[in-house]
């Protein structure tokens, strides 16, 4: 077997980043669900993992998806990613969620914590988002 | 957009099967569907999803503080938790990823790191084993992460949904609801269950919690 694998070597793994010890915050930028789009395409000599991940992404490609192909832990695929946005060799479409503005009631909440945790600071997605959501699973 | 026939690269071994996304995808969603092992996550995603589920990991440190230092991955200490996927296209632009993520303890110290932004998520219980799910539950909660329960049918002695709540100390504002993970039809009435309650959230603000002093 030729690609790399889940139990292959750490050593491996560490070859594989080229033994960088931190992603940084631009790996951290990457969500699971982040599209990655190839921008170039792969060139002779690229690092296999690299090549792999633009011919994977020719479409839209989430990050848990190229680690599934590759078969690589997420975090290793995060930092592959990075290598290829410094190139400018893909582009990211990362997640949205989130209302532009909080809803005033949830900001309530929030202030009104006296002394007990309040435990949830997560905004909660757009409404007209989630009408979206619920429009294209009816129609599964 | 795309045709059956495709001019897809050639790629080796299991990937002819591979469909990707419309060119347009460009926002990815998560929900994330938990509970003990043997409860119908891997089916319920099978269910629903547009692929075949697919199996990923993550590597974390024993300590649990993550994975940002990768020397860590070179040593003993490293451990890897596993999970499935699958995938549904909402539309041209929105893609949903539901994700079955097992309860089990450890799992969480990568909650944050794996399912920040997500939805919501779907609590799958088995009431033959109804335990397996508290800790799961007690942990969404901490989080703040909102989610309904989903009482996946196998078939044993019949339980009222109030026997269930009790046993699971499941407030009332919370979606309690049967399902049968092995059929699409069911396991979309699941989804759809959450997302509706993920609305009424977003639109009326958080139900008011039990917690709060009297």
């Amino acid at each position: 077997m030729s690609r790399p694998g889940r139990d292959e070597d750490p050593d491996r793994l560490y070859t594989l980043t080229g033994g960088r010890s931190r992603a940084g915050s631009a790996a951290a930028a990457f969500d699971l669900v982040t599209l990655v789009v190839s921008e170039s395409e792969p060139t002779a000599g690229m690092q296999s993992e690299h090549a792999t991940i633009l011919r994977l992404c020719q479409y839209p490609t989430a990050v848990v998806e190229i680690a599934a192909e590759l078969r690589l832990p997420i975090s290793i695929v995060k930092i592959l990613l990075c290598d290829l946005l410094d190139q400018g060799r893909i582009t990211a479409r990362h997640p949205r969620t989130a209302p532009a503005t909080p809803p005033g009631a949830r900001t309530a909440i929030a202030a009104t914590g006296t002394g007990g945790p309040v435990p949830h600071a997560a905004p909660l997605p757009d409404p007209h988002l989630l009408e979206q959501v619920l429009v294209g699973l009816r129609n599964l | 957009m795309d045709s059956a026939t495709s001019d897809h690269p050639p790629l080796p071994e299991r990937r002819e099967r591979r469909i990707p996304l419309g060119g347009n995808a460009d926002n990815g969603l998560k929900i994330v569907v938990v509970g003990g092992f043997g409860v119908g996550k891997t089916t319920m995603v099978r269910s629903v999803s547009e692929i075949r589920p697919l199996n990923t990991e993550e590597v974390m440190t024993q300590a649990g503080a993550g994975v940002d230092d990768l020397s860590a991955v070179r040593g003993k200490t490293s451990t890897t938790v596993a999970f499935d996927f699958g995938r549904i296209s909402l539309n041209e632009q929105t893609v949903l990823y539901l994700f079955g993520a097992p309860g089990q303890e450890r799992f969480w110290f990568l909650w944050d790191r794996l399912f920040a932004g997500t939805l919501g998520a779907v609590v799958l219980v088995d009431t033959r084993r109804l335990a397996d799910s508290w800790y799961a539950i007690d942990r969404l909660e901490q989080h703040g992460t909102p989610f309904i329960v989903a009482r996946n049918d196998f078939g044993g002695p019949p339980h009222t949904q109030q026997q269930i709540r009790e046993a699971l100390d499941l407030p009332a504002h919370i979606p309690l609801i049967d399902c049968d993970a092995r059929s699409r039809e069911s396991s979309k009435q699941v989804l759809i269950t959450l997302v509706e309650h993920l609305h009424a959230l977003s639109t009326t603000g958080r139900p008011v919690q039990e917690t709060t002093s009297p």
